[in-house]
């Protein structure tokens, strides 16, 4: 055949700019403003889009064809599960409330994303970020819908489970990863991009899901392997994004240096704060443990996040305020955290129990400058009363800070033995927070925080009981009507785990199906 | 130590969540279409006002002035999630791909008559910005949308659009050098026949009512430019003086509209059903928008169709307005 002109080989870099950045244009007819009117409010000067570097170069026809494969696996796995009652080889039914925690607090966040990324992916005016983000907004998507499909079969058999959604917009202590999704929702895409993509994905992420993951791993939950791992791949490019993100702004204006760093330093602190939830699942839920929330933190944080910030030095970048704080907090948070869950376990949609001395003496040994010390006798003393029939439930309302809108439970830097507290009082209006931390993101940005839907707050404004119920009635009781408002099915969703529903029925099926 | 679980009929507690439940008429097995998307979105006690948009709740309706009492009723026909939306896509893109192998491994591209050649690069070229507009604003339906069952599906439509963005920009490496895509880029910005589609598209990206931008891009955008180019022009038009190797790079696209015209369709119907004012609106929309869209269109079908024009774009209209008339559109 005759060749009409021997066709110039393109490389992957340029073929790529052809399928993304080469599909935009400067509109002429709207002004670029109109058409982008969010990516200058919050201060952020870039010159140049044509600088950012793709972070991983994918086209659709790839990204279908890789996820196509991973899916048709992962349903596989789901499929099996289901059929073959793959949730009765989990070691312990005490284990369901790690993945009930999950369900409940951190697959909703996973939803809660695909919106903003979306926003970021129309909004940024540099069409290779905006695919970037795209990518990512569609990724999340994956990840809510997986969980949900592989958490379905959780919810037919268990408690605890079935009304996530519900929950999630009302229920005390899932405020915390809602306010924390919304606060990064509401900000601008820049602010957006920082708290997710850099702040969460790149710097805490492996907290979140290596714990997770190890955790459904060590406990023979298949289910939860399969999707966290299928995730996996996606996650390293949402990662690469997260890095090439900072590395841009940084780069394209000196002025953005210090707004970079405030955001670092915000979400740096309400991510370790969200993720308290994660080192109380990691110490106390997993019957059988992977390593202690410590050793993670000094794995993930200390060690990775160090090299981290001693990269972004030369940009004149510093590792985020509250660091030497969550550093130290790393002998305390989960045992405050479950301490916490454990004496408001009545209002807790998952289970909690005592502990055994194994894992009492599992948790010395890990804990050897704090627990014996601070922990472990009030965690005997717990599990005395209950033994006695006393089983402690707390049922006056806690305080919360009204940043990461974590009760008050947490100790002072320095002194283990004094609830931090710090006040602010914001035009005539008095403001509590959890650490000196919490409360400068406050006065930073008062006008937003001002809005914070405090759980505690609105019950006591009356806001938390369904329309039907007549608080004036004699026989009117609070704490069983925001339970329900909570949607919670009393006695079965909340409270002890040692004579739970889920105990009984785990026991049982197990039985049925391990006896010859 | 893992022990033996034998296969055992057990009971379960529940179906199904009950955001599922709630919309699906009680606790009944749902479908995996349902535990996806049905009541996912957050609606209540949210904590701050965006700040791109304080008028608004991050959550909030009235971004659209379309009321509905229930929104979960604007449901996917296709019951696409995202795993058999990747896993459909995946099995189409190994047809187009093939179709690709195909026409390059017996130069297909290079035995295409000169003239025909130019015609689809003229005209398919500039369509990949079009394609392009698409994708911006389905990102943006799908971050200001309310309820999820409008959420998922907008994402997976924004990805469509990338993806056939991408197929065109393939087609035009494949059939020349990389400079025609700067060609058709200068096209799209600065020649004549284009004008109007791009001025008409920049317009439809200051849009903010969500239903609205749903409306403008994929029912009427798409459903006037699919027609007209991939069945008219690519299937008829180009095939005819042999061409169809174009029509096998671009099959894709066909296939596509088709699909997504299932889901469009089924959010307008009951969209249009729920109440006069609704019925109103979109009507109002499309006839704006449709009217400008012919308009925009008409000089690239001159480009295509040259004598033949009046009676391609003329068929693409009765097409489009019968469409919309069993939708219960008045336009
Ligand atoms: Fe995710
Ligand atoms: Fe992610
Ligand atoms: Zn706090």
């Amino acid at each position: 055949m005759d060749m009409k002109v021997a066709k110039k080989k393109l490389g992957i870099k340029e073929r790529y700019g052809h399928m993304t950045r080469g599909l935009g244009w400067e509109p002429t007819y709207q002004p670029a403003d109109a058409v982008f009117p969010y990516d200058k409010y919050e201060g952020i000067k870039i010159h140049d889009w044509d600088k950012w570097v793709d972070p991983f170069r994918l086209t659709m026809d790839a990204y279908w064809k890789y996820q196509g494969e991973k899916d048709r696996k992962l349903y596989a796995v789901i499929e099996a599960f289901a059929q073959n009652n793959g949730h009765l080889n989990i070691t312990d039914a005490r284990y369901l409330s790690a993945i009930k925690l999950f369900w409940q607090g951190v697959s909703p966040l996973e939803n809660y994303v695909v919106q903003g990324f979306a926003r970021a992916g129309r909004h940024f005016r540099g069409e290779a970020s905006r695919v970037a983000c795209q990518m990512q907004a569609v990724d999340e998507l994956r990840h809510y819908q997986t969980q949900a499909h592989s958490i379905s079969n959780y919810n037919k058999y268990y408690n605890g489970f079935h009304s996530q959604r519900h929950m999630w917009d009302r229920v005390w202590y899932l405020s915390v990863p809602k306010s924390f999704g919304e606060d990064a929702l509401t900000a601008g895409p820049f602010e957006f991009l920082i708290a997710i993509s850099f702040s969460f994905e790149y710097v805490l992420t492996n907290l979140l899901f290596v714990p997770f993951m190890s955790g459904a791993a060590y406990n023979g939950d298949m289910s939860t392997v399969t999707f966290g791992f299928s995730a996996q791949s996606d996650e390293s490019r949402h990662m690469t994004l997260g890095i090439e993100a900072i590395k841009f702004l940084l780069e394209q204006d000196p002025a953005n240096v210090p707004i970079v760093q405030g955001w670092i330093d915000k979400w740096f602190w309400r991510g370790s704060k969200v993720l308290a939830l994660v080192g109380m699942m990691m110490d106390y839920m997993l019957p059988k443990r992977v390593m202690s929330w410590k050793e993670a933190w000094e794995i993930y944080a200390e060690e990775n996040g160090g090299a981290l910030f001693r990269d972004l030095a030369r940009y004149g970048i510093r590792p985020p305020k509250g660091w030497a704080d969550a550093c130290e907090a790393k002998d305390h948070i989960s045992h405050q955290v479950w301490l916490l869950f454990y004496e408001y376990g009545g209002a807790a949609a998952f289970h909690t129990w005592s502990l055994t001395n194994e894992e009492l003496d599992w948790l010395s040994a890990k804990y050897p400058d704090s627990f014996d010390k601070y922990y472990r006798p009030r965690l005997e003393f717990l599990r005395d009363k209950h033994a006695r029939g006393e089983r402690v439930y707390q049922s006056t309302l806690p305080t919360l800070c009204t940043t990461c809108q974590i009760p008050l439970c947490f100790t002072e830097p320095g002194d283990p033995t004094k609830i931090s507290h710090r006040e602010t009082v914001y035009e005539d209006e008095k403001y509590v927070f959890c650490s000196v931390h919490c409360q400068e993101i406050f006065c930073n940005e008062p006008e937003k925080f001002v809005q914070s839907w405090l759980p505690v707050n609105q019950i006591y404004q009356g806001n938390c009981f369904n329309p039907d119920v007549d608080p004036t009635a004699p026989d009117f009781d609070p704490l069983k009507a925001v339970l329900e408002y909570f949607k919670y099915n009393l006695g079965r969703d909340n409270g002890e785990f040692e004579g739970s529903e889920d105990q009984r029925n785990f026991a049982m099926w197990r039985g049925q199906a391990s006896k010859n | 130590m893992s022990v033996e679980i034998k296969a055992v009929e057990i009971k379960p507690l529940r179906n199904t969540f009950t955001n599922v439940a709630e919309l699906i008429g009680g606790d009944k097995p749902a479908s995996r279409y349902q535990e996806a998307t049905l009541g996912v979105q957050a609606t209540t006690n949210m904590h701050y006002r965006p700040t791109w948009e304080p008028e608004f709740e991050l959550f909030d309706p009235r971004r659209s002035a379309i009321q509905m009492r229930e929104w979960y009723d604007l449901k996917d026909p296709r019951q696409l999630y995202y795993a058999s939306w990747t896993i459909q896509r995946a099995k189409e893109q190994e047809t187009q791909e093939a179709n690709f192998d195909f026409v390059e491994s017996r130069c297909l591209h290079l035995s295409l008559p000169d003239h025909v050649k130019k015609l689809a690069l003229d005209v398919l070229l500039p369509l990949r910005h079009a394609a392009w507009g698409a994708n911006m604003n389905n990102n943006e339906f799908c971050s200001r949308a309310f309820s999820e069952v409008l959420i998922s599906p907008a994402i997976m439509q924004a990805m469509d659009n990338l993806g056939i963005a991408q197929y065109l920009t393939r087609l035009g490496l494949l059939l020349d050098e990389p400079e025609v895509l700067d060609i058709a880029k200068a096209q799209w910005m600065t020649g004549e026949a284009w004008q109007p589609l791009r001025h008409m598209i920049e317009d439809s990206f200051v849009v903010r009512d969500f239903m609205e931008i749903f409306l403008v891009q994929n029912f009427v955008f798409d459903g006037l430019i699919y027609p007209l180019i991939y069945d008219r022009f690519v299937d008829d038009t180009l095939t005819s003086q042999g061409g169809s190797a174009v029509a096998m790079l671009t099959s894709f696209m066909p296939m596509w509209f088709g699909q997504s015209s299932k889901w469009v369709d089924g959010v307008l119907k009951v969209a249009v059903a729920e109440s006069e004012q609704n019925k109103a609106l979109i009507s109002q929309w499309t006839t704006t928008w449709r009217d400008r869209a012919v308009a925009a269109l008409t000089p690239i079908a001159a480009m295509a169709f040259g004598n033949n024009q009046e009676t391609m774009l003329n068929e693409v209209v009765e097409q489009f307005n019968a469409r919309a008339k069993k939708l219960g559109i008045v336009a």
